[in-house]
């Protein structure tokens, strides 16, 4: 489904555009399957970010390659959507309208693109606020309308980069949980930026360790526990507290 | 201690209910309305008293008004500026939007028209009137070119920083969702700009009614400014009132316009301040 190959990116000099300075990205090859949940985890700094908008197409790779069903990934495509950390609403449009705002730049036909959204604002369990503005609503909330908009377009891929870091820790708890629960309704493969240990475990099928300068893999950890993930306390697990053991080791290592 | 807790309760409890009595401050439309009055008797009985070629009075000036208004002259000369305003006004908001779009969205078309642009921007505007008069003649061309370049910068500038503004994170939102740079120019850097544009035209119209006149003075043939000059020449000091008058109200009603369509389009922004 996804692949990445000898990824490497540096970012040039601010005032002088032709001098390489930091190593963002140093050759990084990952690989992900359909409809597998893949965090990338890692301190501040360490690229996880650059690596995901990469994959997106909003940036451009200095060197190898980003394979999107065998082919290279130059630029945004409609089957990859993003969901971002500041919520990326644009607040003159309510939230019916931001939704909207993905089909609406594909031409998709104003009573279609209204009738999808409206499905994805249900989904995300915001039915009835479709004519509020984005700042009249909560963080948590802001962040379920990213989630709609970037699902109403069905994308094979969901970037998330993120997205729940600027929400309040139950709101985050929330949001993982139905996060989880849309995952499993619709078959999307997700790539989910995250410095939080439990978020990734809780979460991901996979979770790819990163260190920084320069940004590399360090280690992919297999997250076996069994799915659905919301019932009962999995958190209190042994194997969960295991594997957060693990992660830790590997991230101060 | 009351059972429930409800705010209103409490309030009666804590015995913070009060009468509020009447004070005059609270009733502002009544001190508007007596200072104005007390200005129009003053001005009525010292205007009586003084020579009619300097200074006239409100009855007078009412009178002035009424005749202007019967022979069809006010109307006429009225709409004559108006359409002028329109046409140069519209010319610079069509303008100053697009090539400030231009200019916010590249350095390349920012560096090429920068140099012109803050030349001409400092430039007294008034100073170029007599040479336009030259190229253009006494017509309604040259009022509107005046008009024009009176509001054009404020609608340019403020459009181009306002462009600047926008937030590249929004842009990338467009970008990761296939916005073509049309569609990023349009539904996010014009909306988001959206709010800038309208303070430089909310400027712009004061700034127009200015170039208005001034064209008017100078070329004397048509126009509520050409009103001023003829009856300035033959000391109809009432007459003159009710021209000044007249391009007053019509100052306070196009920047009243302005503020509402400001409201109505930005809106969001609006909302916004109030609950943050």
């Amino acid at each position: 489904m996804l692949q990445v190959r000898h990824l490497s990116k540096v970012f040039f000099e601010q005032n002088d555009p032709r001098k390489p300075g930091l190593v963002a990205l140093y050759d990084i090859s990952l690989s992900v399957r359909k409809n597998e949940f893949v965090s990338l985890l890692g301190p501040s700094g360490c690229g996880k970010t650059t690596l995901i908008r990469i994959v997106a197409g909003l940036l451009p790779a200095d060197r190898g390659e980003v394979l999107v069903n065998g082919k290279p990934v130059t630029s945004p495509g409609r089957e990859r959507c993003m969901v971002f950390q500041q919520f990326g609403l644009l607040p003159w449009r309510t939230v019916l309208g931001n939704v909207e705002f993905g089909l609406e730049i594909e031409g998709v036909a104003r009573e279609e693109r209204r009738e999808v959204s409206r499905k994805y604002l249900d989904l995300v369990g915001l039915k009835g606020f479709e004519d509020y503005y984005p700042h009249q609503i909560s963080g948590g909330m802001q962040q379920r309308v990213g989630i709609a908009r970037a699902l109403s377009k069905k994308p094979d891929i969901l970037l998330m980069d993120e997205p729940f870091g600027a929400v309040d820790a139950q709101t985050r708890e929330q949001l993982q949980e139905e996060l989880l629960k849309i995952w499993a309704k619709t078959d999307t493969t997700v790539i989910f930026v995250t410095h939080s240990i439990d978020e990734s475990i809780y979460l991901s099928d996979r979770v790819v360790v990163m260190h920084s300068r320069p940004g590399c893999i360090k280690e992919e950890v297999v997250v076996d526990l069994p799915r659905p993930r919301w019932e009962g306390d999995i958190k209190a697990d042994p194997r969960f507290a295991q594997l957060r053991a693990r992660i830790r080791e590997s991230l101060r290592a | 201690m009351a059972a429930s807790l409800n705010n209103d309760d409490i309030i009666e409890e804590l015995k913070l209910r009060r009468e509020p009595a009447w004070s005059l401050s609270d009733h502002p439309n009544l001190i508007r309305a007596a200072s104005v009055t007390v200005f129009l008797a003053l001005w009525e009985i010292y205007g009586r008293r003084t020579d009619p070629l300097l200074l006239t009075y409100p009855t007078a000036v009412l009178r002035a008004a009424l005749q202007l208004i019967w022979s069809g002259e006010l109307l006429r000369q009225l709409l004559v500026s108006l359409a002028s305003l329109a046409a140069g006004f519209g010319a610079s908001l069509v303008l100053g939007v697009g090539l400030g779009l231009m200019m916010g969205r590249s350095r390349l078309a920012e560096a090429a028209l920068e140099p012109h642009v803050n030349g001409l921007y400092a430039t007294p505007q008034v100073a170029l009137t007599p040479l336009l008069m030259m190229w253009f003649g006494l017509g309604f061309s040259v009022k509107v070119v005046i008009i024009f370049l009176f509001a054009f910068f404020p609608i340019l500038i403020n459009t181009a920083s306002g462009v600047k503004n926008v937030s590249a994170s929004m842009v990338e939102v467009g970008r990761a969702y296939m916005a073509s740079e049309r569609q990023v120019l349009l539904k996010v850097v014009f909306p988001a700009a959206l709010p800038f544009i309208m303070a430089g035209v909310r400027l712009a119209v004061g700034r127009g009614l200015v170039g208005m006149i001034v064209a008017e003075l100078f070329t004397a043939i048509t126009g509520l400014g050409a009103m001023l000059t003829l009856y300035g020449n033959l000391f109809e000091t009432a007459k003159m009132f009710v021209v000044i008058i007249v391009l007053g109200l019509l100052g306070v009603g196009l920047i009243q316009a302005t503020q509402w369509l400001e409201r109505r389009m930005a809106r969001w922004k609006e909302t916004e301040r109030a609950t943050q």
